[in-house]
């Protein structure tokens, strides 16, 4: 029928673990469950590694987007067949020119950005104890702005230098902001036993209300709540918020953020971008997973799962290639969907999601591609515009990640902006990443010049990026799937610009399935030793 | 590279340290016989190639290093091997700043090797960035830069830049700071003119601003603060206060007191020979002051034979206050009053620490002689001062008193063409003066409020040079507080906020008669009429460690600072009318402490009593000063003739060289650790005209 009928049979057809999907948190739980001896078996459907994860060519990523926004065929009753969930939705493709489209395979373009690495986060210790930090390089993140409506961009004060340098804040605020770094500092900095810096009754209460009583100005909060603290929701607005940052949890962030500047010598700012995109990280994992024996076919569907005779109790896989393969445990990636038949309490939110307050909640992505930087002086950047900053309505924070050719995100003059945003539908989602869109970039003056719309947009953008390509699509953060007996699903990828929940996730569907196991310990590599990973950053 | 805690060395590097001394010795003896006998050979040179590499430290090494490349230099035949001599030296000190990178010699060495101009002084810059990376405050490269970029000469400006650069990677570079004054002072210097310096120093402020703004605690900036802040004060010498003071009428006597009915200062001058001071007080130390630099018009006297003498304890040829004698021979006798001029710095010749020369500046004063009237002066019996407090009347209600203070404070010099203190200065300090009450309003900081005092004292300078004698006592309550406050936060540094704080009272108590007359009392012995009663100012129990504003006090003949805490006297040599000084109950721990004394040829009653004299077994002090063994005691040295009876140099020596040229009549010194009969009976011996010691008369 097609080339997979082609492949020769899989030795051997017994594993205690097979993983179907490459995605970051298969790939990390493939890679665990090698190094403790237990013989795996990873698959993908796709010819590429990373799944949900991945970074793709431009077409390739269009074309995967809308494969995973098909809607679910009518199943078979008796079918016990691997469907595809649709987790993505309003796909909307907007090509302004043909230049992105005719270099499309230079694009390592991210599913699921913007997303990058905190230098001392726990995705970053996790790349360090395993060596995979060998097989990817990274750059730093350049800058990080505060953005509005009209496009300006506000430097992000994040450290001791940064304020001193800084223009645009009063003297008064410079005093304050260190001040709280220097407190934020101390707190973590003290030993047990020493007095508590900030109280037990602050650390439990809103952490607005904690920089409220410092006495920050609204720019400052702002900055620190939506640019350092990277918090989705007004919390301004503490009644109707709803993910409420409390003292501590800011605290450590911000504790978080400084310790990662400055990690790495050569790492300019707290944030670092690996070099032919994020979907380096699930293939470095795939690769120590290998290197420990894990066996891995790409390209290779799975067409059902192989129940006992019960009909409830897993038993193995059965490929595209009609070969049948048997584990104990099955890891699918979320974007598959077993038969509800099979499920025990189908509609279930998965529990990962449990902590999700509202799961309607939907995260809105955008790509886009110009030919020059939403901010001159800085070519991988970060914006942020803050809930009420482009529109008052606005009620959560838009992230905006520009890399440009030196991560290899695009052809080298290209520059790849990715942007998300929480919200509740897709009418929301667009509304917000189209107000970023237009506070960023302008768009091309088309045939069409009597609209007086764009006319205007134009003049008053002279200096701003013109947009070339953009795609926005609205992705499902809450699976309604829950493992059951031996078939465990990995989480999606989520909202945040970092990797922490999502491998916090992973390590606790790991230690789900292998109580007894250790999750990825220390690899001792003589001939590479830990001190030296920050030589393969830039 | 700073901070690190030092760690106790294992058994295994105890060893190997030892080891490595065995071998270092071997070299080192090597290369001294090398040395000895100018041997060069390559064998000889490789010896010390490795000594340094291993201990750049020696800087016999060095030496011998650079006789070798000179020999060797001479014989070489074309640039190339000229080249490759130099070449192997920078890759020796390359070496040796390896093992140690703050090496004197090794940088020492670099720089003469760089100096023969041979070599490229690109590479020397990378090398710097590289030094600059591994610790960006090593002194060493800093200097080393700053050859190097004369050397290539790199304008000041590029440099200016680069350490702005360093400056926005780390503010609390130190060094970066320091080099930006450097550069700065010299792009000051070359852009003539106020405006350029002014428009610099403000963009400077407002630089450093932001980061005192965002670190208080951290102290780099605020050095670099204090050194805008002197070049914002910094001005021209000029003369100040003299004695007489301008315009003033002084009525000369040779019986004793200051006439407190006369209305008129009458300055008393016990010289039988009819001398009589002038002193000159200026803003800060200067030198030069001389009969071709003062000019002192006279009726019966030209001036141009005075001799100025500095009026400074340390010897040195600065002083802020200069004395010279006018002699009225005995022709001169008659009430009608003689006027005096004096033009300081007409011609160029005088000139502060800095350089700077001094402005031009008149005062002129009358001078009433009396007869000589000998006889007079000798019956004038004394009796013993016992500065007991119910000899003492307060002034402050007496309107005669009040009349001749004002006469006397009156001292201020009223100079023509006035170098009154710049808009812009005075500008900038309120600026300087309002962010720093801004910041200490939002952090409690001790260097924030020590430049706070520092700036208000700076305000009130600026403002008594441009207004002098309008009584503005301003700030001087919230700099007294400020000081007061920054004792208890910072116990460590107690004893300078002790000294900042005693100037900065004395300043206050100087600043006008209104202040001063409170302080004024009148002294009389007994009430026998014959008796008539001194004008004393009494500075006694104001917690005062240290003097100053002695330039508003040149009048003063009787003085109480007892129960202070007075570590020092200096200053007090410029008052050179003082004839009873009451220092008990204070901190003086030597002898040598009281050397500014020496110089008060007037004086005769003198209360040391309850001191710390002799009550430190160890006192560094009194080798800082003039001894027998530093030379300085000049050819008058005649110890000796006392040095029977018992009495040692070593023992006494300090106290000799202290009162062997003091005329008291009255001393107390009770209450010292260094107290002995032994000591009594040699200070008779010196003082011969004493009459009283510790209250015994002597006959």
């Amino acid at each position: 029928m097609d080339e997979t009928a082609s492949y020769p049979p899989i030795e051997p057809s017994n594993f205690d673990l097979i993983v179907i999907g490459t995605g970051l948190p298969e790939s990390i739980l493939a890679s665990a469950a090698s190094a403790t001896g237990k013989t795996v078996l990873h698959l993908d459907p796709n010819p590429f590694y990373g799944t949900l994860y991945s970074s793709l060519p431009l077409n390739e990523l269009t074309s995967f987007l809308r494969s995973q926004s098909q809607p679910l065929t009518p199943e078979n009753d008796e079918s016990t067949q691997l469907l595809t969930l649709p987790l993505y939705s309003s796909i909307e493709i907007n090509s302004l020119s043909s230049e992105p489209i005719e270099n499309s395979r230079k694009f390592n373009l991210d599913l699921s950005g913007p997303r990058v690495l905190l230098c001392s986060d726990s995705m970053i210790d996790l790349i360090l104890k395993t060596g995979i930090n060998q097989y990817m390089e990274f750059k730093s993140v350049d800058a990080s702005f505060v953005g509005d409506a009209e496009g300006n961009l506000g430097s992000v004060p994040d450290s001791r230098s940064a304020i001193f340098k800084d223009r645009s804040l009063s003297l008064t605020e410079k005093n304050q902001l260190m001040k709280l770094f220097k407190l934020v500092q101390g707190h973590i900095g003290k030993e047990s036993g020493e007095d508590d810096l900030i109280s037990e009754e602050d650390l439990e209460s809103p952490f607005v209300e904690f920089l409220n009583k410092f006495g920050l100005s609204q720019k400052l909060k702002s900055i620190i709540l939506y640019a350092i603290v990277l918090a989705d929701h007004d919390q301004d607005n503490l009644e109707n918020c709803k993910d409420v940052i409390n003292t501590k949890s800011g605290i450590d962030h911000l504790a978080l953020y400084h310790s990662s500047i400055g990690r790495f010598p050569n790492a300019n700012g707290p944030m670092i971008y690996p070099i032919y995109g994020q979907g380096e990280l699930p293939q470095a994992f795939c690769r120590r997973a290998a290197v420990k024996g894990c066996i891995y076919v790409l390209r290779m569907p799975v067409a059902a799962l192989l129940m006992d005779k019960d009909g409830l109790t897993y038993k193995g896989v059965k490929l595209v290639s009609g070969q049948e393969l048997f584990s104990n445990q099955l890891i699918l990636a979320p974007c598959f969907m077993i038969p509800s038949r099979l499920t025990p309490a189908a509609q279930v939110a998965n529990s990962y999601d449990v902590g999700r307050r509202d799961a309607k909640e939907k995260v809105a992505r955008g790509i886009c591609i110009a030919k020059s930087s939403v901010e001159p002086e800085a070519a991988n950047c970060l914006v942020f515009f803050p809930p009420k900053s482009l529109y008052p309505e606005q009620k959560t924070t838009v992230r905006v990640l520009q890399l440009s050719g030196n991560v290899a995100a695009g052809p080298s003059g290209m520059f790849v902006t990715y942007l998300s945003a929480m919200c509740d539908n897709a009418v929301e989602g667009k509304k917000l990443l189209d107000a970023a869109i237009s506070a960023l970039f302008s768009l091309p003056i088309c045939g069409n010049s009597e609209n007086n719309g764009i006319e205007k947009l134009s003049e008053n953008t002279d200096s701003k990026p013109i947009l070339l390509w953009s795609a926005l699509y609205i992705q499902e953060l809450t699976m309604f799937q829950d493992s059951f007996n031996s078939i465990s699903f990995t989480p999606l990828p989520d909202e945040h610009l970092h990797y922490n929940n999502l491998l916090d996730a992973t390590e606790k569907l790991y230690q789900k399935i292998y109580p007894n196991e250790e999750f990825l310990t220390q690899t001792n590599l003589p001939e590479e030793p830990v001190d030296d990973d920050s030589s393969e950053l830039d | 590279m700073h901070g690190r805690p030092r760690k106790a060395p294992t058994q295994e590097e105890q060893e190997a340290s030892s080891l490595k001394a065995v071998k270092l010795r071997e070299l080192q003896s090597q290369l001294l016989n090398f040395h000895r006998n100018k041997i060069y050979t390559k064998e000889a040179v490789d010896i010390s190639t490795k000594l340094l590499e291993s201990n750049p430290e020696h800087y016999t090494g060095w030496n011998y290093r650079k006789l070798s490349v000179q020999n060797l230099l001479e014989s070489a035949l074309d640039s190339d091997s000229v080249q490759s001599i130099l070449d192997e030296e920078l890759r020796l000190v390359e070496n040796a700043l390896k093992q140690n990178f703050k090496s004197y010699g090794a940088w020492h060495h670099r720089k003469w090797i760089l100096s023969k101009g041979h070599s490229s002084t690109d590479k020397e810059l990378r090398l710097l960035g590289k030094f600059q990376k591994l610790d960006a405050r090593n002194f060493h490269a800093w200097n080393y830069r700053r050859f190097i970029t004369a050397l290539k000469e790199i304008p000041d400006e590029k440099e200016l830049q680069y350490t702005t650069d360093m400056i926005y990677d780390n503010f609390s570079n130190y060094s970066a700071w320091h080099n930006r004054s450097v550069l700065l002072s010299h792009l000051m210097e070359a852009r003539e003119g106020h405006s350029g310096k002014e428009n610099v120093l403000g963009e400077e402020f407002e630089f450093v601003r932001s980061a005192l703004f965002t670190d208080p605690d951290d102290q780099s900036g605020w050095f670099y603060h204090l050194w805008l802040l002197y070049q914002t004060l910094k001005r021209e010498p000029l003369l100040i206060t003299s004695w007489p003071s301008t315009g003033s009428n002084i009525q000369l006597s040779v019986n004793g007191y200051l006439d407190g009915q006369s209305l008129l200062p009458v300055l008393h001058f016990q010289s039988k020979a009819r001398k009589y001071p002038i002193i000159l007080c200026f803003n800060e130390a200067v030198e030069g002051v001389c009969s071709s630099t003062v000019t002192v018009e006279c009726e019966y006297h030209a001036g141009d034979d005075l001799i100025w003498t500095p009026l400074s304890a340390n010897k040195l040829d600065f002083a802020q206050a200069w004395l010279t004698y006018l002699n009225f021979p005995d022709e001169v006798n008659s009430l009608k009053p003689y006027s005096v001029k004096i033009t300081v710095a007409h011609v160029p010749g005088i000139t502060s620490l800095s350089g700077a020369p001094c402005s031009t500046t008149h005062t002129s004063f009358t001078v009433c002689v009396p007869l000589h009237d000998l006889k007079h002066a000798e019956l004038q019996t004394m009796e013993r001062i016992s500065w007991k407090e119910e000899k003492f009347r307060a002034c402050a209600t007496q309107p005669q008193d009040a009349n001749l203070l004002h006469s006397l404070g009156n001292f201020k010099i009223t100079m023509e063409n006035k170098p009154s203190a710049s808009d812009w200065s005075m500008e900038t300090i309120f600026t300087e003066i309002a962010h720093c009450r801004e910041l200490l309003s939002a952090t409690d900081c001790k260097i924030g409020k020590l430049t706070l005092a520092r700036l208000l004292m700076a305000h009130n300078t600026l403002i008594s040079y441009s207004r002098p004698n309008d009584g503005a006592e301003i700030h001087y309550d919230e700099i007294l507080a400020l000081y007061r406050d920054l004792m208890k936060m910072d116990p460590k540094h107690l004893c300078y906020y002790e000294d900042e704080y005693s100037l900065a009272l004395l300043k206050q108590l100087t600043s006008n008669t209104e202040s001063l007359l409170k302080y004024s009392y009148e002294y009389q012995e007994s009430t026998s009429p014959s008796m008539k009663s001194s004008l004393c100012l009494r500075l006694n129990g104001l917690s005062l460690s240290r003097l100053g504003s002695m330039e508003c006090l040149l009048w003063v003949q009787m003085l109480d600072l007892s129960h202070n805490k007075l570590r020092s006297v200096e200053g007090l040599e410029a008052l050179q009318l003082l004839s009873y000084l009451n220092l008990s109950n204070n901190k003086i721990c030597s002898f040598t402490a009281l050397e500014p004394i020496r110089m008060l040829k007037a004086l005769q009653v003198l209360d040391v009593s309850y001191n710390e004299i002799g009550a430190h077994s160890v006192d560094s002090s009194r080798y800082l000063c003039s001894s027998p063994m530093n030379h300085a005691v000049g050819n008058d040295w005649n110890f000796e003739e006392f040095a029977n009876g018992g009495i040692k140099l070593n023992d006494h020596w300090d106290a000799f060289l202290v009162f062997k040229d003091l005329n008291l009549i009255q001393l107390e010194i009770m209450g010292n650790p260094v107290v002995n009969d032994q000591l009594k009976a040699f200070l008779f011996k010196i003082m011969p005209e004493l009459k009283w010691l510790d209250g015994e008369k002597c006959n």
